[in-house]
């Protein structure tokens, strides 16, 4: 697909967008539909387009398997963070009327983080998900080409 | 009313779509079926008034699923394969009448079920006034679905992040050893090192 132009150019101008889209869905769960499963799911929808215009490779080279592994964990870490934060301030786990000195301020804060997390957590496992099963393919035929 | 008649449409269309999948034998129409199945469920969704789930399932059904089936097809032949040939009725017997027994269960049980949208269902009498109430006044986050998910059950939305994650992990762990860069940057690549094919 990397030598038919339209696509490539069509992924280029609609790849900023898109990840645009996704932080918007992201960060303004609160007050329309939304939040970190969807948001997730949309930025590597991203980066999965261009890995299939512009080839695995360079889908690679844009993020990296530990790149990918690192979000997938991280994004569990801030979520588990959240909530021992909430311990550490004489809360419960995953208590967010501690997080702030304001009750429904702390609430805020926490929602957005937790999101976060689960964004953080979706991205990478769609984009490793992605690149392991396409990979899988390119394995194959690498494998048939050797012998 | 009309909102009645658009599920009808909507089921209909469903239907329609499962009937097209079982027939064809094809891969890769069914798994643009299936996209379209997702996308027609995310429109009974809106129409039900529940954008959120409408919105996972478009972008996760509709979407990434079908891009993941799309890019496990090109491994795979393109055309299932024929069952074979089955002798009278004998052969579907037993799934039939567990098909019709458990259906049937299903329809009598749905009988009994409240209408949808019924303030005095139980379900909405429960913790749902406290959620809906405090939402907006104490939370100040209009998203109630966003606040219920977060925060009210937020404990919940802690597990299903862990089991994306393991998920994910699983699948690394299994496809690890067959990524390509993983064999061509190191062959006798140890197994502790799951999922960092990339990394080189």
């Amino acid at each position: 697909m990397r030598d038919n132009p339209i696509l490539r150019v069509t992924a280029k101008i609609l790849f900023g967008p898109i990840i645009l889209f996704g932080l918007y869905v992201q960060f303004h769960g609160d007050y329309g539909p939304g939040g970190g499963f969807q948001a997730g799911v949309i930025i590597a929808a991203a980066f999965i387009l261009h890995a299939l215009v512009f080839g695995l490779e360079a889908g690679r080279r844009l993020v990296p398997g530990w790149a990918n592994l690192a979000m997938l964990a991280l994004g569990v870490l801030v979520y588990g963070g959240v909530g021992v934060a909430g311990m550490m301030l004489d809360g419960l786990f995953l208590d967010y009327n501690v997080l702030s000195g304001d009750a429904s301020k702390g609430q805020h804060y926490g929602i957005l983080l937790v999101e976060f997390g689960v964004g953080l957590t979706v991205t990478g496992v769609m984009l490793a998900l992605f690149h392991a099963f396409a990979g899988f393919v390119e394995a194959d035929y690498t494998a048939t080409e050797d012998e | 009313m009309a909102g009645y008649l658009t599920n009808l449409l909507l089921l209909a269309l469903l239907v329609f779509i499962l009937v097209l999948v079982i027939r064809t034998r094809r891969l890769f129409p069914v798994v643009i079926l299936a996209g379209a199945y997702s996308l027609v469920s995310a429109a009974m969704f809106v129409n039900l008034d529940a954008v959120d789930v409408a919105f996972t399932e478009a972008a996760v059904g509709a979407g990434i699923s079908t891009v993941l089936f799309l890019a496990t097809m090109a491994y795979l032949p393109a055309f299932e394969k024929t069952p074979p040939e089955a002798k009278g009725i004998g052969h579907i017997l037993p799934a039939l009448i567990i098909c019709i027994m458990a259906g049937t269960l299903l329809v009598v049980a749905a009988v009994e079920l409240p209408p949808v949208g019924d303030p005095m269902a139980p379900p909405q009498l429960h913790v749902a006034p406290r959620y809906l109430e405090e939402s907006g006044s104490f939370l100040k986050i209009p998203n109630v679905v966003t606040t219920v998910l977060a925060s009210y059950r937020g404990f919940d939305t802690f597990g299903e992040t862990v089991v994306v994650f393991t998920a994910g992990l699983g699948v690394l762990v299994l496809l690890a050893g067959f990524t390509r860069t993983a064999r061509a940057t190191k062959p006798g690549r140890t197994k502790s090192e799951p999922g960092e094919g990339g990394n080189a």
